[in-house]
């Protein structure tokens, strides 16, 4: 196959990755969406397999390896629960990482292949790709790493700080940065792998210092690296689907990143360079611990839902780990079929990752036309009868209007309080992961139901 | 004097970034798990790296250690093409309408 043509059929590809994503914009267009970036997919990995023209060993290899890796892949995406998407993307991202560190690799030990010189005399221009497309496949790789550790809850999702960690972060950078100068007039091996190893560490000591509710932006980040990684691949490789891929998803991610950190109301600096809990502990100090809190069971809970004409859900994080989803909807069923209405509010940080409460709300049969983002929902709480806050806290919390000291001040909320009564499941009054009390506690309006949240859910359609 | 194409490459790459960012911010907040698990499925378009990587150089001798890490590399990505495309499947699956007359 001439190049000509191979670079046509990689454009093709490219597009089809750019409707692949177009696709998303709505429910009804994303499964055509799908399709099209599976055969975006198939049409680069067939042309390069026909231009490689090795139709004997190495091809009856290759297939053996993507049946290998398919088979894995396949394996882990049936079996997967949703709750546990975020640490499947997490874990999938390391893949990319990596898979972009062993091509640079193999493109620095074997450059003849790739056109782009011979050993020790690689041109300048790909060393500094491969070694950057390298480095943030690296960085890609551990970070990720950490990330899935922390939300399979294989590590502390606490935040782990130490003296001079900033500091260590930026002398690394500018190391690396160093060694690809070096490298670049030296071309030795070791500096190399160096820029590699010390790209690892930088990756782990990146997302050490989060904490577990700043997770949408790390897993957001992390797929921004991953793209900027196969871009820099791309610009090695000489192939435009990789460089249109890894600027798509790159943006992507960086987009993504932006919505959670505004989300927050807090910078992307603020949020990588350490969380909330480690910083904010005076806060916490402030005795409200003697305010009274009225406190129901799930007989109150089902009496006032269902003498409401309208109910919203407010489902976070606590709704994830209890599984409750499915409770959830069995719940709202019995409200519906006693003629209330019922919507339900989705902050943009609620839970470990962008859009994380949607697809558990789709998993349980929600339709989505049910579900609102928080700008579309909010002014109704003042018309709803009752909000039942199931797994979220500091999402709901009024102090992020009214008091400028908290950490939290300015964060967009959901005005749950406007409603007539509010419903809180909770196992305990403990504060969030800003760690402040949430003043929603001890209003007049709300009722908190302390219980398990799926048990809770459950008892409540019993009553009903 | 000729343009290198390099410059070329850098112009696709631009405008790439600049149809991610319309593109992306089209996509409805409800669908940005999907949206994660797509682009991570398409990133693995890294595969054809890797697959240079394991089949070029010399034929007679396949295990090269610039093969291996390109064999390497395939079994990575390919986990995540089949992995990432599925589950995006299976989770666009999920999203449903209202049903009508309920």
């Amino acid at each position: 196959m001439s190049p000509n043509l191979l670079a046509v059929f990689y454009l093709i590809s490219g597009v089809l990755f750019i409707l692949a994503l177009r696709g998303l914009s709505s429910p009804e267009t994303s499964r055509q969406g799908n399709f099209f970036g599976i055969v975006g997919m198939a049409i680069a990995i067939g042309v390069t397999v026909i231009s490689a023209g090795n139709f004997s060993t190495g091809f009856i290899l290759l297939l053996i390896l993507l049946v290998l890796g398919g088979s894995i892949g396949a394996f882990i995406a049936f079996k997967i629960p949703m709750t546990a998407m975020p640490e499947l993307v997490a874990g999938f991202h390391s893949l990319v990482g990596l898979a972009a560190v062993f091509v640079a690799i193999s493109a620095f030990l074997n450059p003849e292949v790739f056109n782009l010189g011979t050993p020790n005399n690689i041109k300048i221009a790909s060393l500094i790709e491969m070694s950057l497309g390298g480095a943030i496949g690296a960085i890609t790789f551990t970070g990720s790493i950490i990330a899935f550790l922390k939300l399979r809850g294989l590590m502390s999702g606490s935040p782990i700080t130490f003296l001079g960690q900033h500091f260590i972060n930026l002398a690394l950078g500018l190391i690396i940065i160093g060694l690809v100068i070096y490298l670049c007039r030296t071309q030795n091996e070791y500096l190399f792998w160096s820029i590699i190893v010390l790209s690892f560490l930088v990756g782990v000591l990146l997302i050490i210092p989060i904490g577990g509710a700043d997770m949408p932006v790390v897993i957001s980040m992390l797929n921004s690296y991953s793209g900027w990684a196969a871009a820099g691949i791309g610009f090695t490789l000489e192939n435009t689907a990789l460089i249109i891929t890894g600027a798509l998803v790159g943006s992507s991610g960086a987009i993504l990143s932006y919505i959670m950190c505004k989300g927050m109301n807090r910078s992307f600096f603020n949020v990588i360079l350490g969380g909330w809990g480690a910083t904010e502990s005076s806060s916490k100090t402030t005795s409200k611990d003697q305010k009274p809190v009225k406190s129901g069971n799930a007989d109150d809970a089902a009496f006032l839902m269902k003498n409401a004409s309208s109910v919203i859900i407010v489902p976070g994080y606590g709704m994830a780990v209890a599984q409750a989803q499915h409770a959830l909807r069995e719940m709202v069923d019995s409200l519906k079929k006693s003629g209330v209405k019922v919507s339900y509010a989705i902050h943009p940080v609620a839970g470990r990752m962008p859009g994380h409460m949607n697809v558990l709300l789709a998993e349980a049969n929600v339709p989505y036309d049910e579900v609102f983002e928080l700008e579309d929902i909010n002014n109704d709480f003042a018309n709803c009868d009752v909000a039942y806050v199931i797994g979220a806290n500091d999402v709901t919390n009024p102090v992020a209007k009214t008091d400028p000291q908290s950490p939290i001040y300015g964060m967009p909320i959901l005005d749950v309080e406007k409603s007539k009564s509010v419903l809180f499941v909770k196992r305990s009054l403990s504060p969030g992961y800003a760690g402040i009390d949430n003043d929603l506690f001890y209003r007049e309006n709300t009722l908190m139901l302390f219980a398990d949240a799926k048990k809770m859910t459950e008892d409540i359609t019993k009553n009903l | 004097m000729e343009i290198d194409p390099f410059i070329f490459r850098l112009s696709i790459f631009v405008l790439a970034i600049f149809v991610g960012y319309y593109v992306v911010w089209s996509v409805t907040p409800s669908l940005h798990t999907p949206l994660m698990s797509v682009t991570n499925a398409i990133s693995s378009v890294i595969i054809v790296g890797a697959i240079i990587a394991a089949l070029a150089g010399d034929k007679r001798n396949i295990f090269d250690t610039a093969n291996i890490f390109g064999y390497l590399a395939i079994i990575l990505a390919a986990v995540n093409i089949f992995g990432g495309f599925l589950v995006t499947h299976r989770m666009l699956a999920m999203y449903k309408k209202k049903k009508k007359g309920k």
